[in-house]
């Protein structure tokens, strides 16, 4: 029987959380990395059994562990992230320039095709690859160059690559959001790169409609149609029909468009959750009601799923990595909260389950369909 | 040879328990136990200090005989204690967080 593993970043260390195919009964294996920030974990599409881990502390720095046996063990591999060149400056948040400095790892994409070769998203932004199975990166220095990256600035958790869409129909072609640059577009599979950000509109920038500037929390696609994302912005849920060139607002009816979240059902493209976040300035969920958000005609009318979720007295957020799908039929849904609870749905976000409840804060949190 | 204290979440990282130990030439410097850590074990490499720059990690400190050697340069050499091996090197996480 099939089955989902589940691949949980906390702040104070890495759960992997597994299930058959019914997906009620959940075994818990972890902490592992215990103490240490887990940014994100994700496992190659080709080899499940090969898992990424972005491990990392304010006061130790930077490690990437891999697994070769599906989260049993894990193993240290290359921390070493030089970027290319003088890195030069960015943007700091008064607007002063500000060396690049490498911090940490937000997210890690393994290639569609080979278990060795991974991308990771860092903070300050950059794109950093690997072809040996992480023992050693190079950056991709086409992204950080390619002109707009001295305008960069970070958003309030870093200037961080947070997002990593890769196309399954043509190995050229990628997508990367910034922290609060935007999303850059590459058709050269990441030597150049050009901002993909002509319809955002954001209040905090003095151009409203800068070309780079905007604080994108979280983008997402599915895999059969490519040409389709979805953005969770600051505030505004968006949509591209044109991979990127353009994009315009689906929020709809939602109760609010804040958020950091954003991904698609696993079997329809047209059906996109999200999770409503009350403000930039109040990070959790409108009225202590923690409610996912469905819409099945690509955005604009949404329903809220509420059913095995907390409806009062709920003060967590849902942070960007922390939302992912499985491919089950009927697909499966997951997410983390500050709060350290992990919810699951076995029947598309009609109802949840706690699978479990006092973790440390989950960071992220990544679905795995096992054969 | 001289005794190494690693922090907690080093010596899970490099799998050790208790002191380390590490050869270095005498005169003993700060710079040598470092390097020599490093070489001893590889997954230290880059937790302390910048693998390009070598520059001490803002909450890394380093300690020997009660004196705090965070700030000094790689080649000050360790008291006579730490050279003896009656004392330690201590490598520090510095006390952040609440």
């Amino acid at each position: 029987m099939s089955g989902v593993r589940l691949l949980v970043g906390t702040r104070k260390g890495a759960f992997v959380l597994t299930a058959d195919g019914a997906r009620k009964d959940w075994n818990v294996e972890g902490p592992f990395f215990p103490g240490w920030e887990i940014y994100h974990m994700k496992g190659s599409p080709v080899d499940p059994d090969r898992i990424y881990a972005s491990q990392s502390t304010g006061w130790f720095g930077q490690l990437v562990q891999r697994s070769d046996d599906g989260g049993k063990t894990f193993e240290p591999v290359g921390n070493e992230f030089v970027y290319e060149g003088v890195p030069g400056t960015h943007q700091w948040y008064d607007g002063t320039p500000h060396p690049w400095e490498f911090a940490r790892v937000w997210h890690l994409e393994p290639s569609l095709d080979d278990p060795d070769t991974v991308l990771a998203g860092v903070e300050d932004a950059a794109l950093f690859k690997s072809s040996d199975g992480g023992a050693s990166w190079q950056e991709l220095p086409g992204l950080r160059e390619h002109g707009s990256g001295p305008n960069w600035q970070p958003g309030a958790g870093g200037m961080c690559l947070h997002s990593i869409l890769l196309d399954p129909s043509d190995a050229q072609r990628m997508w990367i959001a910034i922290s609060a640059a935007g999303v850059f577009k590459s058709e050269d599979a990441g030597k150049s790169w050009r901002p993909a950000n002509r319809g955002l509109h954001s209040g905090q920038l003095p151009d409203e409609e800068a070309e780079v500037g905007h604080c994108v929390h979280h983008i997402a696609a599915h895999p059969s149609r490519p040409d389709v994302l979805f953005m969770q912005k600051h505030w505004d849920v968006m949509r591209s029909d044109d991979a990127g060139e353009s994009w315009q607002e689906v929020s709809g009816d939602l109760p609010t468009d804040f958020g950091f979240v954003i991904d698609v059902h696993a079997h329809d493209p047209e059906t996109v959750y999200v999770v409503p976040i009350t403000s930039d300035s109040q990070h959790f969920p409108p009225d202590g009601q923690l409610r996912v958000y469905r819409s099945r005609t690509g955005g604009n009318e949404w329903e809220p799923l509420s059913k095995g979720l907390p409806q009062e007295h709920c003060y967590v957020d849902v942070l960007r990595d922390s939302m992912s799908v499985d491919s089950l039929d009927r697909c499966g849904l997951y997410f983390g909260t500050t709060g350290g609870q992990v919810y699951a749905s076995a029947d598309e976000g009609d109802s949840w389950q706690a699978i479990v409840r006092d973790l440390p804060a989950v960071l992220s949190v990544e679905a795995q369909t096992l054969p | 040879m001289i005794r190494v204290v690693l922090p907690a979440h080093l010596k899970t990282l490099a799998g050790v328990s208790g002191e380390v130990r590490v050869e270095v030439p005498a005169p003993p410097t700060k710079g040598a136990v470092l390097d020599a850590l490093e070489a001893d074990l590889p997954v230290l490499r880059g937790t302390m200090r910048d693998h390009v720059t070598l520059k001490r990690r803002a909450f890394v400190r380093f300690f020997a005989c009660k004196e705090d050697l965070s700030l000094e340069p790689d080649d000050v050499v360790l008291p006579e204690a730490v050279a003896r091996g009656e004392e330690p090197f201590v490598v520090l996480g510095a006390m952040a967080g609440g």
